[in-house]
């Protein structure tokens, strides 16, 4: 039998309190209490909403919106970047795009997540995944379906994926997902 | 450069949340905890501190900014020089060696270095979320920032290239926790077994919640002194306690920020840019590396930290030091997860890269005279994180690496009792300490080597 949770979740908010017990008098007995007053604590809000530019990674964005996957290249070296990058690493020289859509692709790394940030919380359990391409020197950060996130195996490194695209593209990497390729012939 | 001694240091006890204090006045904690070490009053020391560094990493935990001018304003030290340093989770070793280096260049005879962090303003997932916006909010983030997944990447390669298991990762859980039982600064001080650590909730497979690090407030203060720094504390009435400890190398590394972006290494790289001079030095070492390459190993890939070996190798170089694991006393390392603290064995040439699993397990990096609950193989060679590392003692990012640089400056100083009201922790007759701090997924790493004067 699972183990059932001994502790309530803590979540910030409740009740709104005016005004905090205070000593009636300000005499110095009373003003000497106040060093051992417990803390007093209240809820800041911050929220702000950024205009966030992909810059020279734009085109990868607008490729996957149109259902193709891009990687930056080095020109002289022929070095590639599975995750784009302007400008190459060794060289210094401004990286070319090349289209990897239909290369090769496996398993490099992976995780199921459990738990998460705030933001991905509802989504858990999902699995996090390395992807490294045929030619391709470096690797591709994405999320993998159609594996069950309870039946986690070291097995599935290696496994030979393919990538899909979200029919309407929300302008984050996660446009592009992965899945087994043999789920995609199927 | 002039030698730089550790002097003195403080550190506030590391808890879950300290509501009952501002930032502030959890520093003034530990800096008033080091002042008194020296055996001095604040205004005698105050004017003898030149400067200091400040080290915290996120300005969102307390929805403050320059947080740092407000602690230099609270501790007494205006108009002082100061200034902030940010590196992830490796600020506090980068505020240790900007110290030092104040210190070393002869621009300063006395610098403090103190730092904090007060991760429990927010939830503990908007906490996770604050410090996944550590990775590159364009490409990693997005996809489902989270720093425990990011290790647990990390993990499924390495298990997989080297047969590495959770049960060997497990056994630095065991030893962190029962090792921080005999600390009072630590937040978990707990017994656990290799059965509880893998029966504790599933966080990212196929890391647990007690194979990962908590989140913490705290803080932590290190005072750092040249030759004439000593001379005129004395004259104040100073109490330095003898021999004296000595900051003998510094060193530091970096990485991409994407860990999908580390290269992956040909072995004659390897050998010339990141082994160890042991490394190169042994036969044996070399054919197991081209034996690793020939059925396709590559380095650092993301199971290993280049920025580490870099820092590792910088500062064993700085201090002379060819053979980490029987040269060093013992070793405070950036265990936030039992699987970067196996990474780090193999960074720091405590054993070979694609080992650190077997010698997780072995006893090497255990404490003698604990009784863990295990079957180890071997004696305790070098201990690692007997202080219980970040695991055990929590980890308030700005505070972690100089609480490592208290811990160790107290083994080294032989008063572990002394300062934990227990004689368990002290490494016997305490030579010379590695203190290891480490950002992101491997991205800035800092070793420091402190040394006992003969």
């Amino acid at each position: 039998m699972a183990k059932l949770p001994e502790q309530a979740p803590e979540r910030l908010g409740g009740y709104i309190v005016h005004g905090l017990p205070f000593p009636v008098d300000t005499d110095p007995d009373s003003l000497a209490f106040l060093k051992r007053m417990a803390p007093v604590q209240i809820e800041q809000g911050y929220h702000i909403t950024y205009l966030h530019s992909y810059g020279q990674d734009s085109p990868w964005f607008a490729g996957a919106s149109n259902r193709r996957l891009l990687a930056s290249r080095a020109p002289t070296s022929g070095y590639t970047y599975a995750t784009p990058r302007g400008h190459d690493m060794v060289t210094g020289e401004p990286t070319d795009w090349i289209d990897i859509t239909d290369r090769p692709a496996h398993i490099h790394a992976f995780t199921v997540c459990h738990f998460g940030s705030e933001e991905f919380l509802p989504e858990t359990p999902f699995v996090l995944a390395l992807i490294e391409f045929d030619g391709v020197q470096t690797l591709f950060l994405s999320r993998l379906l159609g594996v069950d996130p309870d039946r986690a195996s070291l097995d599935w490194i290696g496994m030979s994926v393919r990538p899909r695209f979200l029919r309407n593209s929300k302008l984050k990497p996660t446009d592009v997902y992965f899945i087994p390729s043999e789920a995609a012939a199927g | 450069m002039r030698p730089v001694y550790a002097i003195s240091g403080g550190v506030s006890k590391f808890a879950k949340a300290r509501p009952d204090r501002t930032f502030q006045a959890i520093v003034k904690e530990a800096y008033d905890y080091a002042i008194s070490d020296l055996g001095l009053e604040m205004p005698a020391f105050t004017g003898l501190v030149d400067g200091s560094v400040a080290s915290y990493f996120s300005d969102h935990f307390t929805r403050q900014l320059m947080a740092g001018i407000m602690v230099q304003d609270y501790l007494g030290l205006c108009p002082k020089p100061s200034h902030r340093v940010e590196g992830g989770g490796a600020t506090g070793g980068l505020c240790l060696q900007e110290a030092w280096k104040s210190v070393a260049s002869g621009h300063m005879d006395v610098c403090v270095a103190y730092g904090f962090e007060t991760m429990s303003h927010v939830e503990t997932w908007k906490g996770n979320e604050f410090i996944a916006l550590a990775s590159d909010v364009s490409w990693d983030y997005p996809v489902g920032g989270f720093y425990s997944g990011y290790y647990a990447m990390m993990v499924t390669r390495h298990m997989k290239e080297f047969g590495t298991t959770v049960e060997q990762m497990a056994h630095v859980s065991v030893k962190n926790h029962i090792n921080a039982y005999a600390n009072p600064y630590a937040q978990k001080r707990n017994r656990y077994t290799i059965d509880d650590v893998r029966r504790s909730p599933m966080v990212a497979w196929p890391l647990t919640r007690l194979d990962i690090c908590v989140m913490s407030d705290g803080a932590a203060v290190t005072v750092l002194a040249s030759e004439d720094g000593l001379r005129k504390l004395e004259a104040a009435g100073g109490r330095l306690r003898r021999p004296l400890v000595r900051v003998s190398g510094i060193g530091r590394g970096t990485d991409a920020m994407r860990m999908s972006d580390r290269p992956h290494v040909d072995y004659d790289t390897f050998l010339r840019d990141y082994a160890t001079e042991q490394e190169r030095a042994s036969d044996d070492t070399r054919a197991y590396y081209k034996k690793l390459w020939d059925g396709g190993a590559r380095y650092p890939g993301v199971h290993s930290f280049r920025a580490g070996r870099t820092a590792g190798n910088m500062a064993y170089r700085h201090a002379g030091i060819g053979d980490p694991l029987h040269e060093l006393s013992f070793i405070e390392l950036h265990d936030a997860y039992t699987s970067s603290e196996l990474q780090t064995y193999e960074d720091l040439g405590l054993c070979r890269y694609g080992e650190g699993g077997p010698f997780a397990a072995s006893g090497k990096a255990f404490l003698p005279g604990i009784d863990y609950g295990l079957k180890l193989s071997d004696k305790p060679v070098c201990p690692v994180n007997p202080s219980g590392g970040l695991i055990a003692c929590g980890h308030p990012v700005g505070a972690t690496g100089l609480m490592q640089a208290v811990f160790a400056l107290w083994q080294l100083q032989g008063t572990i009792a002394q300062h934990f009201g227990d004689p368990t922790l002290q490494v016997r007759d305490a030579r010379r300490g590695a203190i290891h701090s480490h950002a992101g997924t491997g991205t800035y790493v800092t070793v420091s080597i402190l040394e006992r004067e003969n």
